[in-house]
């Protein structure tokens, strides 16, 4: 057991961390978010440069864009890059779910073409699989993909799509069959966004913000060369998919603590320092303990990828503690502020409104990827290997299946 | 990065498994929760025969020389197995006072001893209510002769040894004290966990050996109380493990309303949490245990996160799973409570949640100073 870098490791961390302090905006005390349009421009550029220097997608083959390394060394990217101000996750969910199903699925031709500009963030791609009737239950999903000639037709909605209003491409899940039982009639597809068939409506949250879309589908076309896997084989795709998400947010997902930590060591209640209060270190005791044993859960669990495991269900468990404890932890900080801590004015605020932002923002995270209840059911299910509940739609096809809103 | 144990690690584990899945089975802790003898003399014997007190004793004392990765893999299955044997006051507290406080010729005569079971250490601190406070000592030594009275010493009834923390001249410090000797009167204690059982010890001019290692009595307390921290919370994640396989193989196998009681979401998400908190301990302890083996800078705020995280996690599996059992749960018969018990006497031996999460906030907080 050790933290150690093995001596090529080390030189590979040297050449990263000379790389980012030559290249990389340092982190600053007062860096303010920018609007959500600046963002997207500062990402894109930064992808570009990271990819042109060769660090892009670390674990990928060099042939479609990466830099042919291992997982590990993308760690050690990632544990590094953090030290700086950049938006190193911004295109996370084309690079972690789209890239990985295009590589198993895609066509040689396709992946030399489109991978290195997905690496590049030349291209942008989003998932559409959540729909309005297919939430924690996704494989109810009902848009249409219907075959006319080599091209299938789509027609549907999909939503909570991140990015779709960047997007060039999508990896889309489809009803192909609605005649047959409801996991075996689905089909797996990249789509181009970019086309008349499309129309992308952004979603104004709770918050104010809007991160998500609705994305309508009105006759938009998919050539069959774009199919990713079997007729029908979409569910084991989508899983495959889902699988890959697991590893690519482990570790990045934030859990609250280190803002809470910073606040405590400088707030002050009623004259008091707020980390001699007996409440207040209870809770940071609590918290702590949380935020540690996630910290070392995800090293476990790149120690085992690295020996060559697959990213477990195991990971079901960061997002389940960690999206918990950032709501709570907002909340509590808003509580220990009392009258003031309802000004979410960013001037006013500790640490620019972090935690009055966080309290409206963490809902969605904790639905985002799946609900509290789902994350429990996959460590139920796939890690204790408990029974599922029985189902009411096994067996009958899939277009005799109430779903959605009825009443 | 290798964040994990070794293959070597893995192998011991599973020695020590296989043998205390044969040997030490509920029905045999329960002639030692039951009464039937004060610990199970018959399993220490074939454990120091096995050698697992000589663990972490370095081989030029007698020991073994592995370390504490190993003596961590062993006391998950010590945990998981409920032995009820003397392992955690002779090996993990006695000798690592020994190996910390007392002075080179001591450890040259008494580690050998310890290494092959020749006699039973405990560690003798608590006087009162509430955890260890050197501020309040009560007993002293005054020329080599000890009086006063201990407290909840485990396994103090029948140990052969204690050290013992006492001031002399105002000045605390740890000394050995042989228990056999007419000036010590101890008495058993009716205990939660009688497979953990704790005694009173009174001393009234027993003679005592001071630990003669140039090292502060508060800071080896301090120490030995960190590197135990770690240890136990591997017998409380290996707690945690088996109180979860019960729940799980007992909801599994019963049905209620037509169905695999252990189908219903209810159940699962009772289970899940189990599941979450075992994990989050057991990667807390794994931290501890690499910072225990390297004796790193991080050993003191690891220690005690491992510690507060194996207190929540063990109390949250024994005390569900007896919930999953439902009445089956509550009753002697079954098994649900050996855990139950244990979990109690795990957190509670050494402070108990309150302290050690006072001493993770003051850790934390000094390792983050502004």
């Amino acid at each position: 057991m050790d933290f150690k870098d093995s001596p090529e490791q080390a030189e590979f961390r040297a050449e990263v961390q000379a790389w980012l302090k030559a290249n990389a905006k340092p982190k600053t005390k007062d860096t303010v978010r920018g609007s959500q349009e600046n963002r997207y421009k500062e990402a894109k550029a930064w992808y570009k440069k990271v990819f042109d220097a060769g660090y892009a997608c670390i674990a990928w083959p060099k042939e479609y864009g990466g830099a042919g390394l291992s997982q590990i060394h993308k760690v050690i990217w990632s544990q590094e890059v953090e030290k700086y101000d950049e938006p190193d996750g911004y295109f996370v969910i084309g690079q972690g779910n789209c890239g990985p199903a295009m590589m198993h699925f895609a066509t040689e031709q396709q992946k030399t073409e489109l991978l290195p500009r997905m690496a590049s963030a030349e291209d942008v791609w989003c998932q559409l699989f959540s729909e309005p009737s297919a939430g924690s239950d996704v494989a109810g999903l009902r848009t249409k993909a219907q075959l006319q000639g080599d091209k299938w037709i789509i027609n549907g909605q999909k939503i909570w799509t991140s990015g779709a209003q960047h997007s060039d491409y999508g990896v889309i899940l489809c009803r192909t069959d609605p005649d047959v039982s409801k996991y075996r009639g689905m089909t797996m597809f990249f789509i181009d966004m970019k086309q008349p068939g499309v129309d992308v409506q952004p979603i104004t949250q709770m918050d104010g913000g809007s991160h998500f879309n609705e994305v309508f589908f009105n006759n938009a076309e998919i050539p069959d060369s774009q199919r990713l896997g079997d007729v029908g084989g979409g569910w084991g795709a989508a899983l495959l998919v889902l699988m890959n998400e697991r590893l690519a947010i482990s570790g990045i997902q934030p859990d609250g603590f280190p803002e809470l930590l910073k606040l405590v060591q400088s707030l002050d209640i009623d004259g008091e320092p707020a980390r001699n209060n007996p409440l207040v270190r209870e809770r940071l005791a609590h918290w702590y303990c949380q935020h540690a044993g996630l910290k070392a859960s995800t090293n476990r669990m790149l120690t085992a990828v690295a020996k060559g495991g697959i990213p477990g269900a195991e990971a079901a468990l960061g997002k389940l503690v960690g999206a918990v404890m950032n709501q709570d932890i907002a909340n509590y900080v808003l509580q220990l502020l009392g009258d003031t801590g309802a000004i979410s004015d960013e001037s006013l605020a500790e640490q620019h409104a972090h935690f009055q932002n966080t309290v409206m923002f963490a809902p969605g995270i904790r639905l985002a990827g799946g609900t509290d209840e789902v994350m429990r059911n996959i460590i139920a299910e796939q890690v204790l290997g408990l029974p599922q509940e029985p189902r009411a739609d096994k067996g009958i096809a899939f277009k005799d299946i109430p779903s959605g809103n009825q009443g | 990065m290798n964040f994990d144990f070794s293959e070597d690690q893995k192998f011991i584990q599973e020695q020590a498994r296989n043998f205390l899945s044969a040997e030490c089975t509920t029905a045999r802790v329960r002639k030692t929760l039951e009464g039937e003898q004060d610990y199970d003399q018959a399993l220490w014997a074939q454990i120091v025969e096995l050698g697992w007190p000589a663990t972490a004793i370095s081989e030029d004392q007698g020991g073994l020389g592995l370390g504490y990765l190993e003596l961590c893999v062993i006391a998950e299955e010590m945990g998981r197995a409920l032995a009820p044997v003397p392992f955690i006051a002779s090996v993990y507290l006695a000798t690592e006072a020994i190996k910390l406080a007392a002075g080179k010729a001591q450890q040259d005569a008494w580690l050998p001893q310890l290494a092959v079971g020749e006699w039973i250490g405990c560690l003798a601190s608590v006087e009162q209510a509430g955890a260890f406070n050197p501020e309040a000592l009560k007993c002293s030594v005054t020329d080599g002769k000890l009086t006063g009275t201990k407290t909840a010493v485990l396994h103090g009834a029948i140990a052969d040894k204690a050290i013992v923390v006492a001031t002399e001249g105002g000045k605390p410090g740890l000394y050995l004290v042989e228990l056999s000797q007419a000036a010590v009167s101890r008495k058993a204690l009716k205990c939660l966990d009688p497979t953990q059982p704790l005694a009173e010890l009174v001393f009234d001019q027993a003679d005592a050996e001071k630990l003669a290692g140039d090292i502060d009595a508060i800071a080896a307390i301090s120490k030995i109380y960190d590197r135990a921290a770690v240890l136990l919370s591997f017998e409380q994640i290996g707690g945690c493990d088996a109180a979860l396989n019960m729940a799980k193989e007992y909801t599994s196998a019963r049905y209620a309303f037509g169905r695999q009681v252990a189908s219903f979401q209810a159940i699962k998400h009772k289970l899940a949490d189990m599941f979450v908190a075992k994990e989050l301990a057991r990667s807390n302890a794994y931290y501890g245990a690499w910072a225990l083996s390297v004796n790193a800078d991080e050993l003191p705020l690891s220690a005690a996160t491992a510690r507060v995280s194996a207190i929540d996690a063990y109390y949250q599996c024994s005390k569900e799973n007896i919930q999953a059992h439902g009445g089956m749960g509550f009753t002697w018969e079954f098994d649900c409570h050996l855990y139950y018990r244990r979990a109690q006497a795990l957190s509670l031996t050494l402070g108990g949640s309150p302290y050690w999460k006072e001493l993770l906030v003051e850790r934390l907080l000094n390792a983050n100073a502004a």
